[in-house]
């Protein structure tokens, strides 16, 4: 039949509706030309058309009549030839736009107003959005980064070491995985600042870490200059080789590419350059946020045998391999791992546990950057809502107009989209400034060092962002505009036309509508109070949490020594001591190998001539120190003493244990004096110290013991000392003291201890502060939204004020009025907010610490403080309104 | 209805124009109008000016094209002419219309014998 092809006819071909659609969006840039084109072009129509009749032999006006008829009404052929010819929505909209822009113009307070409130809004989303993006949920900057698994074990006390794998582990699951196409790993514990770049003036204090060959294949990333390691060059005695991270390069080397091939002084040993890897690869940002590396190093395994568990290991699944099948493979392979092949007695077997490398960089921060989302959503909100308020009062101020609008013939919806429009423009001036802070704030973030969360050297503004920030515009500059456009289409044309303004109250409805939005408004910034209050009085627990040890006035520096056999290390370490303790506002000094909530490294502890179950005993931290250390550091000694220089290489072995070892260990005995099984020696218990923080500052402390330097092989050596003056003026004394003795010693930086524990608090401290800003403009957003409404009724009842106060209402009466009137919007809205926040806080509560979600001190506070703010927000036009002269305002109308 | 002229379906004005400069060559506006006019018998409703419209969406979909030019008694004038897209076009809608023009006589020719009954 032929309704199948009855559309045929109409539908052109695609190059002609094409070319129809271009023409016209030409011929919307050129208009005259085209008016003109077509007014001569009626003219000689009509011309033709009036010389024609005239030959009939009409008279010449019936001539020029009959053609007009004829030819039809040439304003509105005009208009049709327009549309027909041209895009007449975008002509609508240039002209709602320069509608738009001049009205925006006389209103300049109010347009900066919207513009700097919208601004602070989406800039504050755009930025989080980055954060969030580069977080949670853009890939990690790897080639597919999906097959990417980090292998850790089940264990969960002992840090680091508890999470890592000997070598001839590693080597042995190379071979025989069957769900990896590779793994690979780097060494777990190295320090910051643990080589010494020479040739040029002083030697550089710089971090490398050690990696097998095949690291960068497996992540799958290319170096930008040369190439990565092979496997010839991570064999014992091979030539050492180094690839240089792109900041160092660029920092010590200038970009130059020359200086691969090149051999530069590491250490005293001559190393050459082989490549530098791409600026897109930052260790730190995926492995262990907050450090920085400057080179890498291979691996020597063959050398690491018989180092115990040193290596964190990284695998790439075959295709096709599912991270529970590859974790099934697992479960049974990792089991039978070895430990050592030339001592089997040392036992083996691991419990291995694999985390896709996206979880393992940012799995534990996912609920507090949905959580920071959330906050910043509201703030959106509340942005929408208070600018949604203004526009209402602006609407009304402006009905008159709209109305007389109207009635010249402008249709309803085409003073909806004007006001749309209006809402759009300012929503965009909103988002470019917004996209201004919030540039500023990503280029802070990706650039500070101080933060200690994964991945954000990698933020940008990228296109994500971008659309996002589109979005974000359109959604607000809707929302917002929604309201009173609704509001103007449903007006009543008469209505507005005959109210005579000022003099009565307005229409109730108008005023319930803001009434409404004001409540919702204090209700969304009570629920950012509340979230705010639990996050800081959290973080103020954290400030208060019992670290064990006294950061306050305790500073460290890396140090230097040259000795070969322990002998001479006990007597360079004393003579160091000796050296520093006689320096002036020295008051402690002390030697440890780690330091808390730094690096650390864990053996095993046991009382001598017992059996434990398995399990029983926990992975034990261990700190190789001097004696002074325990006080340098501020560590209590609960019992028994610190170590001595007696306690020497050939004297009886010794350790002190920490409360939590003690009570496990010797329960309901003294613990001194008792002996102890570490590493096979016997060891006698000295003395007992207090838990120390040691990976994390909220965490469990766990097992840590200390063993003395002269008796034991630290892996490095931080002088920590305590002083009297501030640790800055002590810098330059420490240092110089520390070049006479080791000319060698690198210039290390002179931290406090302070600043270890700021670190490890800097993720907490970074949420608590941004929702806390967050919150303070609800607040600020919030008590602006009630201000407004309230000064703006006081303003429209000026003349009904001086009528009461004329009848012989006194000022306070008037000013009570209108406070009482703010307060009870308040009230609403924090009655309404507490609600909510009440639920909402339960769903923040794995983020808290030491604190309740319905801590009450919490929620009376913030109730208080939002109350006092809406308070002072009604107080000012309610003063106003008390100064009413009545005679005044009963004139003036 | 008096004088009962007939409304033009959305888009036969197009092609009544389309297929005037086909059979006529190069014409102008006015021309085009009367053309028309005359061959439908005066039949149709037609403000003369909403050709103009019909020549500006055939000219922006490419079919026609126009330009100044004198008329036969000097006068200034746009002349339009037919490009091959145009007349290929024309063939196509043409053979549509006389299908459609085919089908809705048969119809309405069965309605007629049903009515009988």
């Amino acid at each position: 039949m032929t309704g199948s092809r009855g559309s045929s006819a109409k539908t052109h071909s695609v190059s002609a509706s094409l070319r129809r659609a271009l023409n016209r969006l030409r011929s919307f840039f050129r208009k005259e030309p085209l008016d003109r084109d077509f007014n001569e072009e009626m003219a000689s129509h009509l011309d033709m058309a009036i010389e024609e009749n005239l030959q009939r032999g009409m008279p010449p006006e019936e001539a020029r009549r009959q053609a007009l008829v004829r030819f039809g009404g040439t304003q509105q052929l005009r208009e049709q030839h327009r549309e027909t010819r041209g895009l007449p929505w975008l002509d609508m909209l240039t002209q709602d736009l320069r509608f738009t822009l001049r009205t925006l113009r006389r209103d300049r307070g109010f347009t900066l107003v919207a513009v700097l409130i919208l601004g602070l809004g989406i800039g504050a989303n755009v930025a989080v959005f980055s954060v969030v993006n580069t977080i949670l949920l853009r890939p990690l900057p790897f080639h597919q980064p999906k097959q990417l698994v980090r292998i850790l074990t089940k264990k969960d006390t002992g840090g680091e070491s508890s999470q890592t794998f000997s070598a001839d582990a590693t080597q042995a699951l190379q071979r025989q995985t069957r769900s990896f196409q590779s793994v690979t790993g780097y060494f777990a514990f190295t320090a910051s600042d643990n080589y010494k770049l020479q040739g040029k003036g002083e030697p550089l204090p710089i971090s490398g870490l050690n990696v097998m060959g095949n690291f960068f294949q497996t992540l799958g990333v290319q170096p930008v200059v040369g190439r990565v390691f092979t496997d010839e060059e991570c064999l014992k005695n091979s030539r050492p080789v180094v690839l240089l991270s792109y900041p160092f390069w660029k920092r010590q080397f200038h970009s130059d590419p020359q200086i691969v091939g090149q051999a530069i002084n590491l250490s005293g040993t001559p190393v050459t350059v082989i490549g530098v890897l791409p600026e897109s690869f930052d260790f730190g940002s995926f492995f262990s946020p907050g450090t920085k590396m400057d080179i890498y190093v291979p691996a020597i395994l063959d050398d690491m045998r018989d180092w115990g568990n040193t290596m964190a290991l990284v695998g790439r699944l075959k295709p096709g391999i599912t991270l529970e099948q590859a974790q099934a493979e697992a479960d049974i392979l990792f089991t039978r791992l070895p430990f050592n092949l030339r001592h089997p007695e040392y036992g083996g077997g691991y419990a291995g546990r694999l985390l896709g490398m996206k979880d393992y960089v940012s799995g534990k921060l996912r609920r507090s950057l949905i959580v920071l989302w959330c906050a910043v959503g509201l703030i959106l909100l509340i942005v929408c809502v208070n600018l949604s308020n203004l526009l209402l009062a602006r609407t009304a101020a402006r009905s008159k107009e709209f109305a007389m609008r109207s009635a010249l013939g402008a249709g309803r919806w085409r003073l909806v989209r004007q006001l749309l429009t209006e809402s759009l423009v300012l929503a965009s001036a909103g988002a470019l400034l917004g996209l201004g802070f919030a540039y500023a704030v990503i280029h802070d973030l990706a650039h500070q060092g101080s933060i200690a969360l994964p991945l954000l050297s990698q933020i940008h503004v990228d296109g994500s962002v971008l659309a996002w920030t589109i979005l974000i515009a359109v959604v607000c500059g809707v929302l917002f505009g929604l309201a009173p456009g609704l509001r103007m289409a449903g007006g009543n044309l008469q209505e507005t036309l005959k109210d005579s303004g000022v003099g009565t109250s307005e229409g109730r409805q108008h005023e319930r509508l803001r009434n409404v939005l004001v409540i919702s408004e204090v209700a969304l910034a009570c629920v950012l109070l509340v979230g705010a209050g639990l996050l800081l009085r959290s973080f103020l627990r954290v400030l208060d949490i019992d670290l064990g040890f006294h950061p306050s006035r305790a500073a460290a520096i890396q140090v230097e020594y040259d000795a070969d056999t322990s002998e001479k290390r006990s007597a360079a370490l004393q003579e160091i001591l000796r050296r520093i303790q006689a320096l002036p506002g020295i008051e402690a000094a002390g030697i440890s190998d780690v330091l808390p909530l730094s690096r650390n490294r864990s053996w095993g502890i046991s009382a001598k001539g017992k059996d434990y179950r398995k399990g029983e005993l926990e992975d034990t931290f261990l700190f190789v120190t001097t004696p002074g250390y325990l006080d340098a550091m501020g560590i209590r000694l609960l019992e028994g003493r610190d170590f001595t220089w007696q306690d020497g290489p050939k004297s009886e072995n010794v350790v002190i244990i920490n409360q939590t070892i003690a009570r496990k260990l010797w329960p309901g005995q003294n613990p001194v004096g008792q002996i102890a099984q570490i590493n096979g020696d016997d060891r006698r218990v000295i003395g007992v110290v207090a838990d120390v923080r040691e990976s994390s500052v909220e965490g469990y402390g766990g097992w840590q013991m200390y063993l003395p330097a002269t008796q034991a092989g630290p892996v490095g050596a931080e002088l920590v000392v305590r002083t009297s003056l501030p640790p800055d003026a002590l810098a330059s004394s420490v240092m110089r003291t520390l070049r006479e003795l080791n000319p060698a010693q690198p210039a290390t930086e002179f931290r406090t201890i302070q600043s270890f524990v700021d670190h490890a608090i800097s993720p907490r401290r970074f949420f608590m502060l941004l929702v806390s800003s967050f919150a303070g403009l609800g607040l600020l957003l919030a008590s602006l939204g009630i201000y407004g409404v309230v000064s703006y009724s006081v303003t429209r009842q000026t003349h009904e004020i001086g009528i009461r106060m004329a009848l012989g209402a006194s000022r306070a009466r008037v000013q009570t009025d209108v406070i009482r009137r703010t307060l009870r919007l308040a009230l609403i809205g924090i009655g309404v907010g507490t609600v909510v926040a009440f639920g909402v806080s339960r769903l923040i509560a794995s983020l808290l610490f030491g604190t309740e979600p319905a801590d009450p001190i919490t929620f009376a506070g913030m109730v208080l403080l939002l109350g006092a703010v809406a308070l002072i927000a009604g107080y000012l036009p309610a003063r106003r309104a008390s100064r009413i002269d009545p005679m005044i305002a009963l004139r003036t109308n | 209805m008096g004088d009962s002229k007939l409304d033009l379906l959305q888009g036969t004005l197009d092609l009544m124009v389309l297929q005037t400069l086909a059979a006529m060559g190069s014409m102008h506006g006015y021309g085009i109008a009367r053309r028309i006019e005359q061959v439908s018998g005066e039949e149709v409703l037609l403000n003369q000016g909403t050709i103009y419209a019909s020549l500006v969406r055939l000219q922006q979909r490419g079919w026609i094209q126009g330009k100044w030019g004198t008329s036969e008694n000097n006068r200034k004038a746009k002349f339009y002419s037919i490009t091959a897209a145009g007349r290929k076009q024309l063939a196509a809608d043409a053979a549509y219309w006389e299908r459609l023009a085919g089908v809705m006589g048969r119809v309405l020719a069965m309605q007629d014998e049903g009515g009988g009954q």
